[in-house]
């Protein structure tokens, strides 16, 4: 509940912060003082420290899980703000606006991870959905950045139209909005109604994270929104959405499973093959970290895949080792000149610090050990290898990871092999230590993942 | 205790060596801890040698009941002893190669060093895998920094190529942690094993499968052998030694350690085949050998046979094989070694490694090659040299093994290559060593002293354990005869 509030209050905070103050840089500042504020708000809830007293009446609930992503992502959100707020402030004019829609959007996530009713998960959507199609457009004078915030918009509220028809036929079939009543029922039955439903639910879920055969608008949106914001939404934004996704089918569809794993699956072998295959051929930077982030999201989809404690785990960590790796990655892109794989070339001769922090980025995108991104990718794994159904998709997955080594080591074979004259914006030596530190969680808990697990638990 | 420090001792140089500019420091500092790492490695091999100092074993990670476990048995020691005897003598012996940033490649070298130990001491699945994994990284960096021409596209041939086999050992090692009741530890493994006779399921099948294809990629058996050639020829030559003379093992020390006793009934199974390719693949890599005209990939290739009959060994097993399996995994170990560092030599003076184009030598440089026909004589595994007591025990095995019923044409196959190695290690000793002087050589200079020092101490080894191998052989007999009792024999 702490998190729900203080955003939303720092956001209109935020907002009218534009009016009083119209350097950017102050701006920029109360900013990071208040994502700091709500980690501490929310870290404090994880303590048992309720700010609020607020019957939530059954809409919400706030469980460990859910207030631990809820930590992840604002601490997430605290690093993206201080490696790329300057290119925030360098996006336009109204700068106390953008900083003000991420607050909506860390409400919206707050929501998502917290909803107890299907009309709280609508709800949390939308608030995530609509400071997106915003934040999109953010460049005005961009065409391409138009372009893209009409097309997110109108494929965004297509497919939130298809999950309110999804809602509707669930309630209909079960006369609830309670996914913990739902859930209680044992044996759902083939009621064609509650498997239509779920269904369209599905498919709007997976639209949202980006899941193939619904992924078509993620490389253009991804790469007509000014790099920042992109940043912000193909990390935070989707491991948000994801944890709805988790946070609904564990609890509220497990027992009828058998109907939609096989889906699932076939769903997650497309993403991942598409994703992955597609990157490849990709010339650019960014839009191969576009296609990467629909790779990425076929791992998470294991989480959903194989509901058991291990997946819970691992959509954890991955939501971890995946913003903090990507946001990093993007910081860097940000200030390159030039977004090709040549562009790199030649980086780690002029600036070390920054080619082996992507490094270390990229090794964990690619799922090294040493790094987070291995057991993500290991919890992953194992979760599916211990649910037993449909083994091939352990396999398809492995192959994938293998073709993904191909597009990440591009970067860092051209960082580190090829001879160029990388042309990059000054960095301050700030920059350079937020880097670092990133990195070497990466590292830390690429080694002792618990310090992050027990969390849940303890 | 001797565990851990064997493996902070590399990795904090390693580390450390990155921010030491100077050339020449940087690579004092990283041979004085090789030794220092040789010297801890001794030390608990006389008066450490017990289970307080040998054994490391804390809690990881709970949630997934994995443990830091590190055991010195005799396998581990003798192929840790390889490790740490292996590094101060590569980089002595390339102590005249020119690198840039050379702290950087030293570096990289001692923490390549530091995967390599944490392999062989892992008693746990998951420890084992991701120092699996540490061991490669250092090298796949190693390698594409300062290569050669090619060695963008080969060096990553080489990565995805092994990165797939541990994949593939990543899943049957979860596999097989969800088997031995959520434990990773090799013990439990083993345990398993043993209690469950679930010989032909399909699942043990599955997992020998992906175990295999791991170990098969690194040795590398034929046919997952196509990176090796082109990786080793590009690979610089402290790169490649270090892929040949202990990565190699690591592929070796994976089947004898975590297949052959964690799958015993499909190892007992499938072991036939595994051996014809091991065979198939000697033969043929010999024959490609005698083709070579490039000094390293003749060496490549040789190494490719030498392996093929550990793999046979282990295969088709009896208690002398194993302990030449063994044994030859050390001396594999120092005699490619002692030849790399002569083609390292030699490339370092001509600029070249073509046999064709060289000729002679012996005329100017008489103790490089009398040096060198010593190693060359051990890589043919002649009597008095110590590659004859392991091919020699081997073939002893094989031959006198009930586990295959075909062990008398393996035998008889795998024997062709002692004699296809002879032609092609003494066709190349004698078109590089003798005949006429050309332009090239005309001017050639003996080698300098440094090399002669590391040579020396390698012909010194060969001689010493070719006339008395018995401290190596009861180093591990017990961890042979414990092995082969948990393999289903006839």
């Amino acid at each position: 509940m702490n998190a729900i509030i203080l955003s939303a209050i720092l956001g209109v905070v935020l907002m009218f912060s534009g009016i009083m103050f119209k350097n950017g840089n102050t701006v920029r500042n109360i900013a990071i003082a208040g994502m700091l504020i709500l980690l501490f708000a929310n870290l404090a809830e994880m303590k048992g420290y309720h700010f609020f007293d607020i019957n939530t009446k059954n809409l919400l609930s706030f469980t460990r899980f859910g207030l631990l992503f809820n930590s992840i992502a604002i601490g997430a959100t605290l690093m993206y703000m201080l490696v790329s707020s300057r290119d925030i402030v360098n996006v336009g004019i109204n700068v106390a606006e953008y900083f003000a829609l991420i607050f909506f959007v860390l409400c919206g996530i707050a929501v998502i991870t917290a909803f107890q009713s299907l009309l709280m998960l609508f709800l949390g959507i939308e608030i995530v959905s609509i400071p997106l199609y915003i934040l999109t457009g953010a460049d005005k004078r961009n065409l391409k950045s138009n372009e893209a915030a009409l097309k997110y918009f109108l494929m965004g509220s297509f497919s939130t139209g298809i999950m309110l028809m999804g809602i509707v036929l669930v309630y209909g079939a079960k006369a609830t909005f309670n996914i913990e009543l739902m859930g209680a029922d044992v044996n759902p039955g083939r009621n064609a109604w509650y498997l239509s439903g779920l269904l369209l639910l599905l498919i709007s879920m997976a639209f949202k994270v980006s899941a193939a055969p619904f992924h078509f608008w993620t490389p253009d949106v991804y790469d007509g929104a000014p790099t920042v914001f992109t940043s912000f939404m193909a990390t935070i934004v989707k491991a948000g959405v994801f944890i709805g996704f988790v946070r609904l089918f564990e609890g509220t569809f497990a027992n009828s499973g058998y109907q939609w794993q096989l889906i699932l699956a076939i769903i997650t072998a497309a993403t991942l093959f598409i994703g992955n295959v597609t990157a490849v051929f990709q010339q650019s930077v960014k839009r191969m970290l576009a296609y990467s982030s629909i790779a990425q999201a076929g791992f998470m989809l294991f989480a959903l895949f194989s509901f058991n404690s291990l997946s819970r785990e691992g959509i954890i960590l991955y939501s971890l080792g995946y913003c903090l790796a990507t946001v990093g990655i993007f910081a860097v892109l940000i200030r390159m000149k030039d977004y090709t794989f040549e562009g790199f070339n030649g980086l780690a001769r002029s600036q070390p610090v920054l080619a082996a922090t992507t490094t270390i980025f990229l090794l964990s995108l690619a799922g090294i050990p040493l790094t987070i991104g291995f057991f993500a990718k290991y919890f992953m794994l194992a979760s599916a290898i211990k649910n037993g159904a449909h083994l091939w998709l352990v396999f398809f997955a492995i192959l994938c990871a293998v073709v993904s080594v191909y597009y990440y080591f591009r970067v860092i074979q051209a960082m580190y092999f090829r001879d160029g004259h990388a042309a990059i914006e000054p960095t301050t030596p700030g920059f350079r230590w937020i880097l670092v530190f990133m990195a070497a969680l990466v590292i830390l808990l690429g080694i002792f993942p618990n310090l992050v697990l027990q969390y849940l638990y303890f | 205790m001797v565990p851990v420090l064997l493996i902070l001792i590399p990795l904090i140089t390693g580390l450390a060596l990155f921010a030491i500019r100077q050339e020449n420091t940087a690579k004092t500092i990283a041979f004085l801890a090789s030794i220092l790492s040789l010297a801890v490695m001794l030390a608990g091999m006389s008066i450490w040698n017990d289970a307080a100092h040998l054994t490391y074993n804390e809690q990881w990670i709970g949630a997934l009941n994995s443990r830091f476990h590190f055991d010195l048995d005799g396998m581990s020691q003798l192929l840790c002893l390889l490790t740490t005897f292996s590094f101060p003598l590569i980089i002595y012996g390339t102590w005249g190669n020119r690198y840039v940033d050379a702290n950087r490649f030293f570096g990289l070298l001692m923490l390549s060093q530091a995967g390599l130990l944490g392999v062989f001491m892992s008693m746990d699945a998951l420890l084992f895998y991701f120092f699996w994994e540490l061991a490669l990284i250092p090298l796949y960096f190693l390698c594409s920094r300062w290569g050669g021409e090619r060695r963008i596209a080969v060096t990553f041939k080489f990565f995805v190529y092994t990165f797939l086999g541990s994949l593939f050992m990543l899943i049957a090692m979860i596999m097989l942690y969800f088997k031995a009741g959520n434990s990773f530890a090799w013990a439990d493994f083993v345990k398993t094993a043993q209690t469950h006779a679930s010989s032909g399921s399909s699942q043990e099948l599955a997992i020998f499968l992906m175990l295999m294809l791991a170990f098969a990629i690194k040795m590398p058996l034929f046919p997952f052998h196509t990176w090796q050639p082109d990786t080793y020829e590009q690979t610089p030559n402290a790169g490649t030694m270090i892929l040949s003379a202990i990565m190699a093992k690591m592929g070796v020390y994976g089947l004898l350690r975590w297949l052959v006793p964690v799958v015993p009934a499909a190892t007992f199974q499938y072991g036939d085949n595994i051996a014809t390719l091991a065979v198939v693949g000697m033969l043929y890599a010999s024959f490609i050998a005698m083709q070579q005209d490039d000094l390293k990939r003749l060496v490549a290739y040789s190494s490719i046979a030498h392996i093929g009959l550990m793999i046979l060994a282990i295969f088709v097993p009896s208690y002398s094989g194993l302990q030449g399996v063994m044994i030859q995994m050390f001396n594999h170990g120092i005699n490619i070694l002692g030849m790399w560092l002569v083609v390292n030599a030699i490339e370092q003076q001509f600029g070249t490694r073509k046999i064709s184009e060289l000729g002679g030598i012996a005329q100017k440089a008489p103790v490089l090659t009398i040096l060198l026909v010593v190693v060359a004589l051990a890589n043919v595994s002649l009597p008095l040299t110590n590659a004859f007591i392991g091919e020699f025990m081997m073939f002893n095995g094989v031959l006198g093994s009930t586990a295959s019923q075909y062990s008398v044409i393996y035998a008889v196959a795998a024997g062709l290559t002692i004699i296809l190695g002879a032609v092609y290690t003494l066709r190349m000793i004698q078109r590089v060593f003798y005949g006429e002087l050309n332009t090239l050589t005309m001017n050639t200079r003996e080698v300098s002293g440094y090399v002669q020092v590391v040579l020396s101490i390698i012909v010194v080894a060969i001689l010493v354990i070719g006339i008395y191998p018995k401290p190596l052989l009861t180093l591990t007999s017990d961890v042979s005869q414990q092995i082969l009792n948990k393999m289903i024999l006839k």
